[in-house]
């Protein structure tokens, strides 16, 4: 019997990256003065287990750097070596090493050879460098073995030297492969495999008979494996066809409940009865479906403490990050998506938030930066932070490299409209280009990235005391809380989480103003009206605006009056693209089929809110 | 009625490996992620045969082995250990705490069905 090993090699890749994860993650939370033993054993179960893996699956160079990485941890676990703030650099250096490797088994990328031998060298010498100390203790691999070959001590550790003796260990004639004690007392005097492995078998047995070190028993460790104890893999398409054919049914119940709507309830009792038990299946269906996808932000979260410890010794800058509510959870798609944006938002605060420390301390702070990242839920969506207690924004170095770049800006903006400025292309106030960021190529990407994601991004930001960035983005990509509205004979969407309120204003709170069109007062705010009929050029019921109802949204912190005929209702509804399905519209983000099968059109409020708002900006 | 074998190994890819390889040959397989896990799912149900790996978080093979022993339905069942050690220190161990074995890792799959045939006949 043949087995395809190749077949194996998906959960290896995603194990390996998890124990690297879980591996850089240990390493930063280390405190070199006094390691915990139980993280030591922790850090050292996950390169022990990347090289079990890497060596079943037939990957020798991961099991050799793993090996070499193991070796040290052992002995310091052991408490042979003491861990040094140059150590934990040289294993998160190592932890790159072999993500890179792992890269180049899985999609074929480039493997750096040179950067692989340095990291080994550097992790013997680290270990070599005792050795002399305490010859008794353990040696590192390529020393063991030549001991065990041929008492051959070798002192230089030359990357040659090594890699020609780990390639010689797998020459080397192989022990007996398992035994039975029952059967004898010599254990190992049998057993062998009676047919020596092929030769093109892809598992060799590599460094792991170089002598691995003596196992000890009752290890205790945070539990990795906890959170895996009864989960499956599956793969995302399978989950996404779910979640489409869950889609299908929720519009199916709709038009269902919409035929029976008409039927006489008390003919019909039984039916309906059932038809409401359908409505709570469907819904309780399409929740478990949609949070099969939901992965904590803390996938996203858990890179930042190394970039931040990174960057922050790279600009001589005291940084501490905070993170809050990494067990937040959102769309695996959302994910993937927010990384680039945070990761930016985080660079900028650590270039140009945090001051250095004699700064910070010339005006009263702690000379140690605090960068906090924070995810909670609010409402239908999610909001993400990134926080900084360094100097703020700078209002009039903001308005006046909006001059200089021909801006329409005028000194009694507000703040909020001033800080939107950052997002627009092109734009930065970096005084100094550094590599970390300050090129003038990132908010306005970050926006149009969180935008892409159907979310939005909002600043707060206080002079001398810090800047809040957040990103609010939907719960998922797929379905929306929509608030359905008459418009004549059409019927529109407008996605819950827009809308402020909805109201029919007095006569005497509606006024127009030259050149701005009409305005409503609202509670001591004036909001531009925007009358969708006119926006979407059809007939409605009432083209008089002190009839109908406004319907206030806001976005990016811009409100306006959506002037609608009628509220409908309040619906989920499952977005179909428009885009792919006819063409990009301005105004619309998408559609969907409602319960009668007929389309509504959802509203882009985003651009809506926007198209109103810049007229405005301009006849200022 | 197919006999039913334990696999006991914190990593993912070798739990699969190995459910794969014995399910294949007509093996049915209970995976267990540590120790402790191991010995609950031995409990619940008893096993024909058990594999475990010596490295886990929790409970390791050894102390695993150990106590499978002390319960009535795993005297004299046969237990191997999956080490990446094939010295002589695991193995005097092994024998101490009343492991049927050991197999050395890493193993190929024939290997594996090897073994599992000579220990359950």
């Amino acid at each position: 019997m043949t087995i395809d090993m190749t077949q194996f090699y998906q959960v290896f890749f995603e194990e390996s990256a998890e124990l690297l994860a879980e591996m850089e993650r240990l390493l930063l939370a280390l405190d070199a003065g006094a390691p915990q033993k139980e993280d030591l054993d922790a850090i050292f179960r996950t390169a022990h287990s990347i090289k079990g893996g890497g060596s079943t699956f037939g990957f020798s160079e991961i099991t050799e750097t793993a090996h070499v990485l193991e070796t040290l941890l052992d002995r310091l676990r052991n408490g042979e070596l003491s861990l040094s703030s140059e150590m934990t650099d040289v294993f998160l250096k190592a932890v790159d090493v072999i993500k890179m490797q792992l890269a180049g088994r899985q999609t074929g990328s480039s493997v750096d050879e040179a950067a692989v031998r340095d990291i080994c060298t550097r992790l013997s010498t680290l270990g070599g460098r005792e050795f002399n100390a305490s010859p008794a203790a353990a040696v590192p691999v390529a020393r063991r073995v030549a001991f065990g070959e041929g008492g051959e001590r070798i002192v230089d550790p030359s990357p040659e030297k090594l890699f020609a003796i780990l390639s010689a260990i797998e020459e080397r004639p192989a022990e007996p492969a398992y035994g039975l004690f029952a059967e004898s007392q010599a254990p190992g005097a049998q057993g062998q495999s009676p047919e020596p492995p092929a030769p093109s078998h892809p598992m060799r047995r590599a460094s792991d008979a170089a002598g691995a070190a003596p196992a000890r028993t009752g290890r205790r460790a945070s539990d990795r494996a906890d959170g895996e104890r009864s989960s499956i893999r599956v793969s995302v398409e399978k989950v996404d066809q779910l979640i489409n054919l869950v889609g299908e049914l929720v519009i199916t119940q709709a038009m269902l409940a919409e035929a029976t709507s008409r039927l006489d309830a008390a003919v019909h009792q039984g039916l309906l009865n059932r038809m409401g038990q359908l409505e709570r299946n469907t819904r309780a269906l399409q929740e478990s479906v949609m949070s099969i996808r939901m992965m904590p932000i803390s996938f996203v979260f858990s890179r930042f403490p190394r970039v931040v410890r990174d960057l922050a010794a790279k600009l001589n800058k005291q940084v501490e990050l905070k993170t809050v509510g990494e067990g937040t959870e959102l769309d695996k798609g959302l994910i993937e998506k927010i990384a680039d944006p945070l990761n930016h938002l985080v660079r900028n605060s650590l270039d140009h938030g945090i001051e250095p420390a004699e700064k910070r301390v010339a005006v009263g702070k702690d000379p140690k930066g605090t960068i906090t990242l924070r995810a909670f839920h609010q409402g239908g969506s999610i909001v993400v932070e990134v926080a900084d207690d360094g100097a703020g924004l700078n209002r009039a170095k903001i308005l006046a490299k909006a001059r200089e770049r021909g801006f329409a800006v005028h000194e009694d903006m507000a703040d909020k409209e001033v800080w939107q400025l950052i997002f627009e292309p092109g734009f930065s106030t970096a005084d100094a280009v550094t590599d970390v960021s300050g090129r003038g190529v990132g908010m306005d990407v970050v926006r149009k990235n969180v935008r892409g994601m159907g979310g939005n991004v909002e600043i707060e930001s206080r002079p001398g005391e810090g800047i809040c960035i957040s990103i609010r983005l939907p719960l998922t990509l797929a379905i929306l809380d929509g608030m359905s509205i008459a418009v004549g004979k059409e019927i529109f969407i407008i996605p819950l989480t827009y809308i402020v309120e909805s109201l029919q204003p007095a006569r005497e709170d509606l006024s127009s103003v030259t050149g701005r069109g009409r305005l409503v007062h609202v509670r001591g705010e004036y909001l531009p009206v925007v009358p969708l009929r006119e926006v979407f050029k059809i007939e409605a019921a009432h083209t008089d605006i002190h009839q109908g109802i406004m319907v206030i949204v806001e976005s990016e912190g811009i409100k306006v009056a959506l002037h609608v005929d009628e509220l409908v209702g309040q619906h989920q509804v499952v977005i179909k693209s428009l885009e792919t399905n006819y063409r990009k519209t301005r105004g619309i983000s998408g559609a969907t089929i409602m319960g009668d099968g007929k389309v509504a059109l959802i509203m882009d409020v985003v651009a809506l809110a926007r198209g109103s708002y810049g007229p405005l900006l301009r006849a200022a | 009625m197919a006999k039913t074998i334990l696999a006991v190994d914190d990593s993912a890819s070798m739990r699969q490996m190995l459910a794969f390889t014995l399910t294949d040959a007509g093996y049915e397989v209970v995976e267990a992620v540590d120790g402790e896990d191991a010995l609950e799912k031995a409990k619940a149900k008893p096993m024909n045969l058990v594999l475990t790996d010596q490295n886990m978080p929790r409970m390791d093979g050894l102390d695993l082995v150990r106590a499978l022993r002390r319960l009535p339905g795993y005297r004299t069942a046969p237990i191997l250990i999956l080490t990446t050690e094939a010295g002589e220190a695991i193995k005097s161990r092994g024998r101490a705490v009343g492991a049927t074995g050991w197999l050395v890792k890493p193993f190929d799959p024939q290997r594996l069905l090897e073994v599992v045939h000579k220990v359950m006949g």
